[in-house]
């Protein structure tokens, strides 16, 4: 009530207002433009210059004039995109029908594309500059407006750095050399070239290079890996939550850090063992380590897990004649299933990804993990599109099973969850 | 009748044992018992060749053929031991001879006894080489069987060998040899500048995540799943993409820099041990290699801080900001006197998992770099010790020593990490 009728007293047109909105447009737009150049060139596979400086002139005035429309109240929405739509106008103009840095593409998108981008930029900027009263900025005001600009700049930078790899691997995936030296920074899908076509590197690296074979024993040793690991941690995590015995204590601070012992320390011992026993190059020998890696992290999830259930269940079904095997059967492993789940999921996703000692350990190709199957595809001196084929084809099935299982996921990391 | 009984407190106990045998047996024969090896081999002078038993070997040549009854057959054999270290012990031949053939050489080493030729050459020290030629006698027998070559009559050759990795050699070489050489204390000197600002930027990439997500909205467990994907992802498959973007000549980045201005020439992000920058007049080397692969392990790692601390914020109280709200404080005098005490904790403790689990991360500078450009930490050293050069006593000697330095972290953490983070 008191804001709204000071308001009505206070000038209409306000300095401060504009300088604000004009500074917030600036780097709006800075952000829009690189943006706008990067997922063109990387996805469209245009061919941009970064006219970063134009940008920010650009934006300033775009700002300005947001600004100048605000006054006891935001800037309606229609005036802002109009503003961006102008001030697009006035860009093309002045640029010779060049906007946004386009060097060669149809004329008509390329115009499309910066009223697009300037429209959205001047509903950015009214977005950024909502609910504040900009008449006299306090300084809470300022910083409040300063973190959308960092929010805004935080998710632009994130959606780059964690998708743009992502899709690199992807795009040259299905990309030959020759495409691929043309213009490095194209990374657009040509379509043009059919399934066939495009799924070559696909097709070598399945049948040519064995990755097929990969991908069973991949899965072969991250499914024992898991069922093993899982059987040996939830009766420890028993033990350790639900049962008194001498040692407890120490044996439950000790657990992660026996997960923290280095791989690469125990690398060579175990190499030598190995090698005498005549386990080095088998997949046994393998799926010894493995368990031995995972178990104290898989205890230590399970054991955080259990501390969390109540032990009344337990109790009353002992009472009522259980057997202890009985009561972890019937009672504790049904009421734990989530955590048994997410525990599961990520040890398979450690021994999947396992890279030092399949690399260490296997030599004979019919044994290959993926990871190792990668080593090989890396030495015969491949084309790049086929090793990208071997990247996507080991990612995308650990992607899957995450997406699918996220929320488990996330609950099991959390709940002291570590990997290397 | 005598029953042995057993209070609930020792049943219990002993169950407890038995569900934690499996457990306890494995982690003792794949992690304490090599981590004990490890300390026993740092001591000895052991090569990768060494860890195949060693065995002699002979090759047979037939210097002279037989042609009629009486005549000689001369059989040479160029002997060695296999290895050039370890000596070995007994070494015994023996053949058994096609029919009629009989020993003629005067040679106390070798005795034939029915149609077997035995030799005991004794105990031979690593490089050991002898050619000793036999002659036999060949007889009608002989002949009628159609001259059989000798050479493929049955061979038995053995000796016994003192197992290196088990007997009582010891040697402080290994030590010696990784604190007087060069490579161990720059390596030491990267490993450290790698961990710390690994850890630490990917805890501040996780921080500034965690502060982005940390507000309700629609799609928010959509982008959470996404955030982690850089964790989730197969190490080898990051790996080689950021490697091929990053390539001076055939990479995006490169292609993208150059062409918008931002970079004056193909950089070997990679591949460049440093460049120098100037700031404002004044001019130092930055160590790109290093700091890419700084980058990627931040970027590889910042999802688990990520987590972390988001699972923290969302346990800070509401009021605390509301109150501060009411106060006037700015959202920075919120972030600073509110968020960060409250996440010191976790902070903390982030930093310090991070820097154990980074201070011997193998992988990521294998794959991206492997060690060179001024990359090579103590892990990869310890491969190229071990594995390139195959001196397995020096690759153990520098695990030690990275294993001493985590160890004290390993205390660090113990005594003061929180029993329930």
């Amino acid at each position: 009530m008191m804001s709204a009728t000071k308001a009505i007293t206070r000038p209409r047109f306000s300095l401060a207002s504009i300088v604000i909105a004009a500074g917030v447009g600036s780097l709006t737009v800075g952000m829009v433009v690189a943006l706008w150049a990067l997922v063109a060139t990387v996805v469209g596979g245009m061919v941009t210059t970064l006219p970063l400086g134009q940008a920010l002139l650009v934006g300033l005035v775009l700002g300005a004039v947001i600004g100048a429309f605000r006054a006891h109240r935001d800037t309606p929405v229609v005036i802002a995109i109009a503003a961006g739509l102008v001030v697009a106008l006035v860009w093309l103009l002045v640029s010779g029908f060049r906007p946004l840095g386009l060097e060669a593409v149809e004329p008509v998108w390329g115009v499309a594309y910066a009223f697009i981008a300037m429209a959205v930029a001047g509903h950015l900027v009214r977005y950024g500059l909502r609910d504040f009263d900009l008449r006299r900025p306090r300084r809470d005001v300022i910083e409040r407006v300063i973190v959308r600009l960092l929010r805004g700049f935080g998710f632009s930078f994130f959606a780059v750095i964690i998708l743009f790899p992502f899709w690199y691997m992807l795009s040259s995936s299905l990309k030959g050399r020759a495409a691929m030296l043309r213009d490095p920074a194209n990374l657009a899908i040509e379509f043009g070239l059919g399934v066939r076509g495009l799924l070559v590197g696909y097709r070598e690296v399945l049948f040519t290079f064995d990755f097929l074979n990969f991908i069973g024993n991949s899965a072969l040793v991250a499914f024992v890996t898991m069922v093993v690991t899982l059987v040996m941690a939830v009766l420890g995590a028993y033990a350790v939550t639900r049962l008194a015995f001498p040692g407890r204590t120490f044996l439950s601070r000790s657990i992660l850090l026996i997960y923290m012992f280095p791989a690469i320390v125990l690398v060579i011992p175990l190499y030598a063992v190995f090698t005498q026993l005549g386990l080095r190059n088998t997949l046994p020998g393998l799926l010894i380590v493995y368990p031995a890696t995972t178990i104290p992290v898989a205890l230590y999830m399970l054991r955080s897990y259990f501390q969390t259930l109540p032990k009344d269940l337990e109790e009353a079904g002992l009472i009522d004649g259980c057997t202890r095997a009985q009561v972890i059967w019937r009672i504790t492993l049904p009421l734990s299933m989530p955590a048994i789940a997410s525990v599961g999921l990520y040890v398979f996703m450690i021994a999947w990804n396992e890279f030092l000692f399949a690399f260490m350990f296997l030599d004979n190709p019919a044994i290959f993990t993926l990871p190792r199957g990668m080593v090989m595809l890396d030495s015969q001196e491949v084309p790049r599109q086929y090793l990208m084929a071997g990247a996507m084809i080991i990612t995308l099935p650990i992607m899957l099973l995450f997406f699918w299982f996220e929320k488990y996921l996330v609950g099991g990391l959390t709940a002291g969850g570590v990997k290397g | 009748m005598a029953v042995r009984r057993m209070t609930l407190e020792a049943r219990e106990a002993r169950l407890a044992y038995w569900m934690l045998a499996p457990t306890f047996a494995v982690i003792l024969l794949i992690v304490l018992f090599p981590v004990l090896l490890n300390v026993w081999l740092s001591f000895k002078a052991v090569t990768l060749a060494d860890l195949r038993a060693p065995v002699p070997v002979a090759n047979e040549r037939v210097m002279q053929q037989p042609e009629a009854a009486g005549d000689e057959l001369v059989l040479r054999l160029t002997m060695r031991n296999g290895s050039q270290r370890i000596t070995l012990f007994g070494v015994d031949w023996q053949k058994t001879l096609p029919a009629g053939l009989t020993l003629t050489s005067v040679e106390p080493r070798c005795a034939q006894d029915g149609r077997t030729v035995a030799c005991a050459f004794g105990d031979w020290e690593g490089g050991y080489r002898e050619t000793l030629e036999l002659t036999f006698v060949a007889d009608a027998a002989y002949l009628q069987a159609g001259s059989p070559d000798v050479r493929e009559a049955p061979t038995d050759m053995r000796a016994r060998a003192e197992n290196v990795i088990t007997n009582l050699v010891f040697t402080l070489d290994n030590y010696r040899r990784v604190f007087t050489g060069t490579d161990f204390w720059a390596s030491l000197r990267i490993t450290l500048v790698y961990t710390f600002f690994s850890s630490v930027g990917s805890i501040l990439l996780g921080l500034f995540a965690a502060q982005l997500l940390n507000s309700s909205f629609r799609g928010q467990g959509l982008l959470r799943g996404l955030f982690l994907f850089p964790y989730v992802a197969p190490v080898i498959a990051v790996a080689f993409v950021w490697a091929f973007f990053l390539d001076p000549f055939s990479g995006t980045v490169n292609a993208l820099g150059q062409r918008w201005d931002l970079l004056a020439g193909p950089v070997n992000f990679l591949g460049q041990r440093s460049i120098d920058l100037s700031f404002f007049g004044a001019s130092f080397a930055f160590p790109l290699a290093l700091a890419t692969v700084v980058a990627f392990s931040s970027w590889n790692y910042f999802p688990f801080a990520f987590l972390f601390i988001l699972a923290r914020l969302q346990a800070v109280p509401v009021d605390m900001y509301e109150a501060a709200d009411v106060d006037g404080a700015g959202p920075f005098a919120q972030f600073w006197f509110i968020t960060l005490p409250n996440l010191a904790g976790i902070l903390a403790v982030l930093f310090l998992l991070r820097f154990m689990f980074l201070i011997n991360k193998f992988e990521d500078i294998f794959l991206l770099t492997g060690g060179a450009a001024g990359t090579k930490n103590l892990p990869v050293l310890i491969y190229d010790e071990a594995f390139a050069r195959s001196d397995i006593g020096a690759g153990s000697a520098v695990a030690m020593v990275l294993f001493l330095v985590l160890l004290i972290f390993m205390v660090v953490y113990y005594r003061f990490a929180p029993e329930n983070e």
